[in-house]
C-alpha cells in the first residue's frame, strides 16, 4: 500500500489557511443551493457522475434484454413479456443512445473533468459557474426526455443511435417513430446545448484560469485531454444540433431535407427530393469526433495513472500532447469511413481510408509511450493502475481492428456485422468505461475522503476485464462468419446455426460481467460510508489536487491559490528527498 | 537525466492572471462586492468565453451552409418522367429584407454607443464615488433601449418578410430552396432573441445599480454578440441572394 506520507511541507502549509476571501461566491449553506442547484464545480462534477451512473445501469439492462432475446427469441420475460422484433430495435436504439451520450460523453468529461480540471490547474472554480450549473441541468433534462420516449404512444424509436432517415424522418415509418422519435431528437438537441455550454466553459477555464506558474506545458495530461475534448465538442455538437433541427423540421413542418420520394407501408410519403445522405454526412461529421470525445479523457487519465503508479515520468510528455492534438484534428477528416456502403465515390472512399489509417500513427505513439512508461518502472498494482493497464489492453485490441474497417474493400463484407459491434464496443465502449473506473478508484479518496476497498476492486477488475473480452472478442468471429448486426433474430437462419453456441457463450459472459458491476456499486456506496480514511495524498502523486485538503474546500485551496514550479510527472528524481516532487515544490527539477 | 537543484524559477504563463488567477468573474454569481480581481482580467475572461461560444454557433451555420450548397446541386428522382431532375427553384427574396438589414446595422451602431458608455461609466466610477465630485453624463438617450427597440423592429420585419414569402407560394415546405430560407432566417432570429434577452438582463442590471464594472462586462459581451449577429445576418443574406 502506498503509505499516507503526503506531499511533505506543501500539504502542511495549505492546512493552515482557512480564509475564503478570494473566492467569488461564498460556500452555500442550504441543501438545495449546496447539492441541487450548486455552482460549485465539484458538486456539479458529482451530479454528472451520478447521472452517468444511473444511465449506465439503464443502458446495461437494455443490453442484457437484447442478449437474452438473441439466444432465446421466443421466451416470455416476467413483467416485460415478449420481445417483438420492433421492441428489439427499440432496445438497440436506446442502449446505444443512452450509452454514447449519457455515459461515455457525460462521465469522463462532465463528471471528472468538472471536478478535477479546475483543481489540477489551481483554479477556484470553472470560469462561468452559472453556465456550468445550466449545462448539467440541461443534460439532466435531456436524459429525462430521452427516458420519456419509452412511455409515449408507440414507445421509443427504432432507428438506432445513428437515426438514419427516412426511417427516423417519417412519423408513420414504425411504431416508435411517432412521439417517441420526436422526444429522442429533442433530447439529443438539448444534450448538444448542454455539451456546447460545457465545452465553452472548459476551454475558457483551461486558457484563462491557470494559476501562477502553470504553463500549458506543465498541465497534467488529463487537463490536456479535457481541453482537447472540449474543443472537439465545441466543433462537433453544433453540427449534430443542426442535423437534429433539420430532422425535426422534416418530421413536423413538412420539409424535405432528408426524405426522398419514397413509399412506407404502401403509402407514398408527402415529401420529395430530400437526401438521406445529407443526414449521414452531418451526423458522422459529429459522430466520428464523438468517438474521440469519449476516449480522449480516458487516454489522458491513463497517461496520468501509468506515470503515477510506475513511479516514472511519463514517456514523451510533449509527444503525448501532440498525439492527442493530431488525433483530434484527424478525427474531423474521417467521417466518410462510416459511409463506405452509401455509394460514395471510390476516390472519396480512398481519401477517407488513408486519413483513417493515419490516425493509427498518433494512437501508436500513445500506446508505445504508455508501454515505455511502464518499462522499467517500479509498478504499484493498485486498482486504478489495473484499470489503466486494462485500458491500454482494450485500446490495442479494439484499435487494431480499426485499420481493417478503414479499408473500403474489407469494410464492404464486414459492414453491419457483429465484427463492427465488437470493434467499437472494445475501443469506444469498454475502453472508455475502464477510464471511468480507473478515475473512480483513483480520485475516490480525494472526492469522499475515504479509500475504496481494494480486494473488491480487484474482483471487479478481473471479472470485468475477462468478462468484456469474452463478450466482445467472439463478436469479431461471429461478424466474419456473417452474423448481421441489429437483426432481432438469427437462430432460424440456416447459415448462422453454428453460431448459436458462440452467442450463448456471449450472453452468459454478459450476465457475469453485468453482475460483476454490482460489486463496484456496493464498493462505491459502502466505501463512502465505511471505507478506510484516506490521507491527502494516498497515491503519492504530484499534481495539485493532492496538495489540498480531502475533500477539497469550497474554493479548492482554502483561499491561497497554489504556485506551480514543476511539471506534473516528476517521479524518481535523483537527489530528491522522496521519489516524487510535488508541482508546488519550490525546489525545481532541472530539465531532463 | 534529471537533477534536483534548489534554484526556483517560475515561468509566468502568458494568460495567467497572476496571484488571483483562480477566481471566476463575479458578475456570473451576482457577487457584486467582489473587487479582488482586476477589471481587465474579468473582461478578458468574459470575452474569451463569448468568442468560444461564437465558434460553437458558427459551426451550426457552417453545417446549414454546407447542406444548402450540397442540396442545390443534387438531382432528385421525378416519378412522372422516371428520371433525375433538378428541382431547385430560386427564391426571390422580399425587398423588405434590405430594410431589415438596415435596421439591424443601425442597431449595431447604437449598441456600440451603449457599450462605450458603459466603459466610460466604469472608468469614471472611482472618481464619482469621491464626495463632492459629480460626473455629468450624456444620459439623455438610452442607447440600450434604442437597441432593444431596433432589435424588435428587425424581428417584426423578418416576420413580415416570412408572410410575404408564404403569400407568394414559398412557404416552408413548398420547395427545398424556401425550406432553407425559412431555416436560416429562423435560426438567426432565434439567436437574435438570445441577444435581446441578454440586452434586457444588461438593462435590468443598470436599473438595479449593479457595480459599473459588472455592467460593463455584461454590456461588453452582449455588444460583441450583437455585432456577431449583424455580421451573421449579412452573411445569410448574401448566401441566400447570391448563392441560389
Amino acid at each position: 500500500m502506498a503509505g499516507g506520507t503526503g506531499g511533505g511541507e506543501t500539504i502542511m502549509a495549505t492546512r493552515e489557511f482557512t480564509a475564503h476571501e478570494t473566492h467569488a461566491h461564498a460556500a452555500p449553506q442550504g441543501f438545495i443551493r449546496k447539492w441541487i442547484f450548486s455552482l460549485d464545480h465539484k458538486v456539479i462534477g458529482l451530479q454528472y457522475y451520478f447521472l452517468a451512473l444511473t444511465a449506465v445501469f439503464v443502458g446495461m439492462f437494455l443490453s442484457l434484454l437484447m442478449r437474452i432475446h438473441l439466444i432465446w427469441p421466443n421466451i416470455t420475460l416476467p413483467l416485460l413479456g415478449d420481445i417483438k422484433p420492433e421492441t428489439y430495435l427499440t432496445l438497440v436504439t436506446m442502449h446505444g443512445t443512452i450509452m454514447v451520450f449519457f455515459v461515455l460523453t457525460t462521465a469522463p468529461q462532465g463528471g471528472f473533468g468538472n471536478y478535477f480540471l479546475p483543481i489540477q490547474i489551481g483554479a477556484a472554480d470553472m470560469a462561468f459557474p452559472v453556465l456550468n450549473m445550466l449545462s448539467f441541468w440541461v443534460t439532466a433534462l435531456a436524459f429525462v426526455v430521452m427516458l420519456g420516449a419509452f412511455f409515449v404512444t408507440g414507445g421509443a424509436p427504432l432507428h438506432g443511435w445513428t437515426g438514419y432517415p427516412p426511417l427516423s424522418a417519417v412519423q408513420s415509418a414504425g411504431p416508435g417513430e411517432g412521439a417517441g422519435a420526436d422526444l429522442w431528437i429533442i433530447s439529443i438537441a438539448l444534450f448538444c446545448i448542454g455539451a456546447l455550454m460545457s465545452a465553452l466553459n472548459f476551454i475558457t477555464t483551461t486558457l484563462d484560469m491557470r494559476t501562477k506558474g502553470m504553463s500549458m506545458m506543465r498541465m497534467p495530461l488529463t487537463c490536456w485531454a479535457w481541453f482537447i475534448t472540449a474543443i472537439l465538442g465545441l466543433l462537433a455538437f453544433g453540427v449534430l444540433f443542426s442535423a437534429g433541427i433539420l430532422l425535426l423540421l422534416d418530421r413536423n413542418a413538412g420539409t424535405s431535407f432528408y426524405v426522398p420520394l419514397t413509399v412506407f407501408s404502401g403509402q407514398i410519403v408527402a415529401h420529395k427530393g430530400g437526401s438521406p445522405l445529407l443526414w449521414q454526412h452531418l451526423f458522422w461529421f459529429f459522430g466520428h469526433p464523438e468517438v474521440y470525445i469519449a476516449i480522449l479523457p480516458a487516454m489522458g487519465l491513463c497517461s496520468q495513472l501509468v506515470s503515477v503508479f510506475s513511479r516514472k515520468p511519463i514517456f514523451g510528455y510533449k509527444a503525448m500532447v501532440y498525439a492527442m492534438l493530431s488525433i483530434g484534428l484527424l478525427g474531423f477528416m474521417v467521417w466518410g469511413h462510416h459511409m463506405f456502403m452509401s455509394g460514395m465515390s471510390p476516390y472519396s472512399a480512398f481519401a477517407f481510408s488513408i486519413m483513417t489509417m493515419a490516425i493509427g500513427v498518433p494512437s501508436a505513439i500513445k500506446t508505445f509511450n504508455w508501454l515505455g512508461t511502464l518499462w522499467g518502472g517500479r509498478i504499484r498494482f493498485h486498482s486504478p493502475m489495473l484499470f489503466a493497464i486494462g485500458f491500454v489492453s482494450l485500446f490495442v485490441s479494439g484499435g487494431i481492428s480499426g485499420p481493417f474497417l478503414a479499408q473500403p474493400t474489407l469494410d464492404i463484407p464486414l459492414h453491419d456485422t457483429a465484427f463492427v459491434t465488437g470493434h467499437f464496443h472494445l475501443i469506444m465502449g469498454v475502453a472508455s468505461i475502464f477510464g471511468i473506473f480507473a478515475a473512480t478508484y483513483y480520485w475516490f479518496p480525494k472526492m469522499f475522503g475515504r479509500m475504496m476497498n481494494e480486494s473488491l476492486a480487484r474482483w471487479h477488475f478481473w471479472l470485468t476485464f475477462v468478462g468484456t473480452y469474452c463478450i466482445f472478442m467472439p463478436m469479431h468471429y461471429a461478424g466474419m462468419a456473417g452474423q448481421p448486426r441489429r437483426y432481432s433474430q438469427f437462430t432460424e437462419l440456416h447459415y448462422l446455426e453454428k453460431l448459436i453456441p458462440l452467442n450463448t457463450f456471449i450472453t452468459f459472459a454478459a450476465f457475469v460481467t453485468i453482475s460483476a458491476q454490482l460489486i463496484f456499486l456496493v464498493n462505491l456506496f459502502w466505501s463512502m460510508k465505511a471505507g478506510k480514511k484516506a490521507s491527502d495524498n494516498p497515491w503519492e502523486a504530484t499534481t495539485l489536487e493532492w496538495t489540498t485538503a480531502t475533500p477539497p474546500p469550497h474554493d479548492n485551496f482554502g483561499g491561497h491559490p497554489p504556485t506551480v514550479y514543476n511539471g506534473p510527472y516528476e517521479y524518481g528524481v535523483p537527489g530528491a528527498p522522496q521519489d516524487f516532487v510535488m508541482q508546488t515544490d519550490p525546489r525545481t527539477v532541472a530539465a531532463h | 537525466m534529471a537533477s534536483y537543484t534548489h534554484t526556483a524559477t517560475i515561468e509566468d504563463p502568458a494568460t495567467s492572471t497572476g496571484t488571483t488567477g483562480g477566481s471566476p468573474p463575479a458578475w456570473v454569481d451576482g457577487g457584486d462586492d467582489f473587487h479582488s480581481q482586476p477589471l481587465d482580467a474579468r473582461l478578458r475572461r468574459a470575452r474569451l468565453g463569448l468568442f468560444v461560444g461564437v465558434v460553437g454557433i458558427v459551426m451550426i451555420f457552417v453545417s446549414f451552409t454546407s447542406a444548402y450548397v450540397v442540396r442545390q446541386g443534387l438531382p432528385t428522382f421525378d416519378s412522372r418522367t422516371n428520371s433525375l431532375v433538378h428541382d431547385w427553384i430560386p427564391v426571390r427574396l422580399p425587398k423588405l429584407l434590405l430594410m431589415n438589414t438596415f435596421v439591424l446595422l443601425v442597431s449595431s451602431i447604437t449598441i456600440e454607443l451603449a457599450r462605450r458608455r458603459a466603459a466610460r461609466n466604469a472608468a469614471l466610477a472611482q472618481v464619482a464615488s469621491i464626495p463632492g465630485v459629480s460626473i455629468r453624463g450624456d444620459e439623455k438617450i438610452s442607447w440600450l433601449a434604442l437597441t432593444v427597440t431596433l432589435g424588435l423592429l428587425f424581428l417584426a420585419g423578418q416576420a413580415m418578410a416570412w408572410r410575404e414569402l408564404a403569400a407568394t407560394g414559398f412557404y416552408i415546405s413548398a420547395t427545398p430552396s424556401s425550406s432553407f430560407v425559412f431555416l436560416l432566417t429562423g435560426m438567426h432570429g432565434v439567436h437574435l432573441v438570445g441577444g435581446l434577452i441578454a440586452l434586457l438582463v444588461a438593462g435590468v442590471a443598470s436599473l438595479l445599480h449593479r457595480s459599473a464594472q459588472s455592467q460593463l462586462i455584461l454590456m461588453d459581451i452582449t455588444g460583441w454578440y450583437w455585432h456577431f449577429m449583424a455580421v451573421l445576418w449579412v452573411y445569410i443574406l448574401v448566401l441566400l441572394e447570391f448563392v441560389r
